[in-house]
């Protein structure tokens, strides 16, 4: 059992480096892309949200509270798109080779892990020049995000075991997420949803996971989180409920499939 | 026989179905249609219950003709597929290739893909790293080493695989076809490769249609046909009847092709070409007779056929030589006591691809009907040829004082 471990951790280990030494090549930036990414895309909408439609201007520390929701996102995103196809498109090695296919979905979603890494050094240096200094709290980012992790890898798990039967998934999922880009407070901070309607933000995890994320480098009255919602006391517990069905889900799904895939792509 | 222990591989009554559905249902809309139509489903049973064990020790070989569900078989001992029904029970570990260099990623270097393709074997990169000098040594690519994969010709490819795929330490290994790869220098290593697997004990899957190495390497064999086994044991026997089984469908497929002379028909004319009776097909030895066949009796009795003409066309476009049956046969063909002509040629053209061009004339120049389209026949190379050009034309040497 021991020497299926490490023969199993050898394998991704190279998946993983695989994925990264072919991402960006040919590009002249390579891995700073990585980075130019999320920072491109906050740059946008820092410009709308703050000049054009001024939902921003007020709110304290908007800069780090856009690009923290902005890295967050684009992390989740990325795992589940790049899950949902990766069954797919390994097919070549899934008919050929009977390596446990579990680790292609997971070579794929580490791989948007080490990026979002590298994306939370921009965040900080960021917090940084917008007057935020390292403090204890900020180390609650990391289970934070390792919540977010697992809710996305459950996910993708799933998504990746439909898409080899329906190639629809994976369009239909681009959908899903561009809805769920503004289902999520990302732009906009949740404390300007009216309170009534905030309780149903936060049946989504990724709001409380985003929410609690800010909380913890901008600890301000703005920054509302699911623990300061008192009424209904078990609403606390629903995000986390919908995090362990989605993995338990998608992690039988997968398992009962996965013998067929090699027969099914 | 032998006892429990001793078997490496023990495939019991294996089946293997495959659900064809008649349109693949990947999208939801397919999905929905194919509930709402039902059943648009076909099954096809690629291997119906096979049973054989493989013991610890044994050169094992899979012979089979193409689509007789070995591969399918191989892709079950290597766990990628599971059987419909029965099971194989492997003790110890098996490699997890049945294709070499699968995995491979043409845009890494050569060195990035041994790394790759080691983990996929079971290693990590420390242990990869030791026996990295080995590999590339043996795959004599030391200079090609930090050059993408895709640059590398297929032959490098598949030397570079090779010498990964024998790095394993696996109880059991199989390999599928690698002798059909690959230079013979390279064959020759292969073969050195499996003598020592054999003098080592080394367990072997060995899948291949080549039955001299079935012979000189397995020390036991299957021969599956149709999804079933079809014999079992001492590999000279098992070559041997794959080696008849082969012949007889090759001589069943000639005989096939012997029985329908080649016919072309229009509205009315047709034509008829015997296949050379050395080879029976369309492939004529220098200098044999090709007969051809014009049927005219499909024409009313009183059509005015002045002629008819055949012609031969190199496939390139050259006319090589045209014939017309005024200047033989009187014009126009008297239908009532006339159903077919026929033209035999003696072929002293150049070894090539020919097709053939035949005609029926009204009056002069005005074409009744044509076949312009299939007839085609090839004159085979022969060492013989005495001549040069496109022809041999009619000739005689004389010496004059």
């Amino acid at each position: 059992m021991k020497y299926l471990h490490s023969r199993n951790r050898a394998i991704l280990r190279e998946m993983i480096s695989t994925d990264f030494k072919i991402r960006y090549q040919g590009s002249v930036l390579g891995y700073f892309w990585s980075l130019l990414k999320p920072l491109l895309l906050f740059a946008i909408l820092y410009i709308i949200f703050t000049y054009i439609v001024p939902i921003g201007k007020d709110i304290e520390h908007y800069p780090v509270i856009l690009l923290l929701g902005v890295v967050l996102w684009s992390f989740f995103s990325e795992v589940t798109t790049v899950g949902a196809g990766s069954i797919v498109a390994s097919g070549d090695l899934i008919r050929k080779i009977s390596i446990p296919r579990y680790l292609v979905v997971l070579a794929s979603s580490f791989s948007a892990f080490i990026n979002l890494l590298l994306s939370l050094i921009v965040v900080f240096t960021f917090c940084l020049f917008n007057g935020l200094f390292p403090h204890l709290s900020w180390l609650l980012l990391i289970p934070i995000v390792l919540e977010l992790f697992a809710f996305a890898v459950g996910i993708a798990f799933f998504l990746a075991t439909a898409n080899v039967k329906y190639r629809d998934i994976t369009y239909i999922w681009e959908v899903f997420l561009q809805g769920g880009f503004y289902a999520s407070a990302i732009i906009f901070p949740i404390s300007l949803v009216p309170a009534d309607l905030r309780i149903w933000f936060f049946l989504n995890p990724v709001v409380q996971i985003i929410q609690d994320a800010r909380y913890a480098l901008v600890p301000v009255e703005g920054n509302v989180t699911i623990w300061q919602l008192v009424e209904p006391w078990f609403m606390k517990l629903i995000p986390f409920m919908i995090i362990i069905a989605v993995c338990v889900a998608g992690g039988v799904y997968f398992k009962r499939r996965s013998k067929y895939f090699a027969e099914d792509i | 026989m032998s006892d429990k222990k001793d078997v490496a591989i023990a495939v019991k009554n294996v089946h293997k179905d495959f659900v064809l559905p008649q349109n693949k249902n990947s999208s939801f809309k397919q999905a929905a249609v194919n509930i709402v139509r039902q059943n648009n489903k076909t099954t096809q049973h690629v291997l119906n219950g096979v049973s054989f064990d493989i013991h610890k020790g044994d050169f094992f070989g899979i012979v089979g003709r193409n689509g007789s569900g070995k591969s399918t078989l191989l892709k079950i001992l290597a766990g990628v597929y599971s059987p419909t029904q029965g099971e194989v029970q492997v003790n110890g570990g098996i490699t997890p290739f049945i294709e070499l260099g699968v995995g491979f990623n043409p845009e890494l270097s050569g060195r990035d893909n041994v790394f790759l393709n080691g983990a996929l074997l079971g290693y990590n990169r420390k242990q990869v790293s030791k026996m990295y000098q080995e590999i590339v040594e043996f795959a004599e690519l030391e200079q090609f080493m930090d050059q993408k994969l895709k640059n590398y010709s297929s032959g490098m490819q598949v030397r570079l695989a090779f010498s990964i795929a024998i790095m394993a330490r696996n109880d059991i290994l199989i390999f599928d076809e690698v002798l059909a790869v690959g230079d013979e220098a390279f064959q020759a290593k292969c073969m050195d490769v499996f003598e020592k697997y054999k003098a080592s004990g080394q367990t072997v899957v060995l899948v291949t249609h080549d039955m001299a190495s079935v012979k000189r390497f397995c020390n036991r064999a299957v021969f599956i046909e149709d999804g079933d086994v079809k014999g079992l044991g001492d590999p000279r026997k098992i070559a041997d009847e794959y080696s008849k089984s082969n012949r007889e469908v090759i001589e069943r497929n000639l005989k096939n092709s012997n029985e329908s002379q080649e016919v072309h028909e229009q509205t009315h004319l047709k034509a008829v070409i015997a296949k050379s009776p050395l080879s029976k097909r369309h492939v004529y030895r220098y200098g044999e007779s090709m007969k051809i066949d014009i049927d005219l009796s499909s024409f009313p009795k009183d059509a005015k056929i002045e002629s008819v003409g055949v012609n031969i066309f190199k496939t390139s476009g050259e006319h090589v030589t045209g014939e017309n049956s005024r200047y033989e046969i009187k014009s126009p063909i008297d239908l009532t006591d006339t159903s077919r002509l026929s033209l035999e040629y003696t072929l002293n053209i150049k070894p090539a691809k020919y097709s053939l061009y035949i005609e029926a004339f009204k009056k002069e120049g005005v074409q009744a009907e044509a076949i312009s389209k299939g007839f085609e026949f090839i004159v085979a190379q022969d060492d013989d040829i005495s001549w040069s050009g496109l022809v041999e034309l009619p000739h005689k040497w004389r010496k004059v004082k």
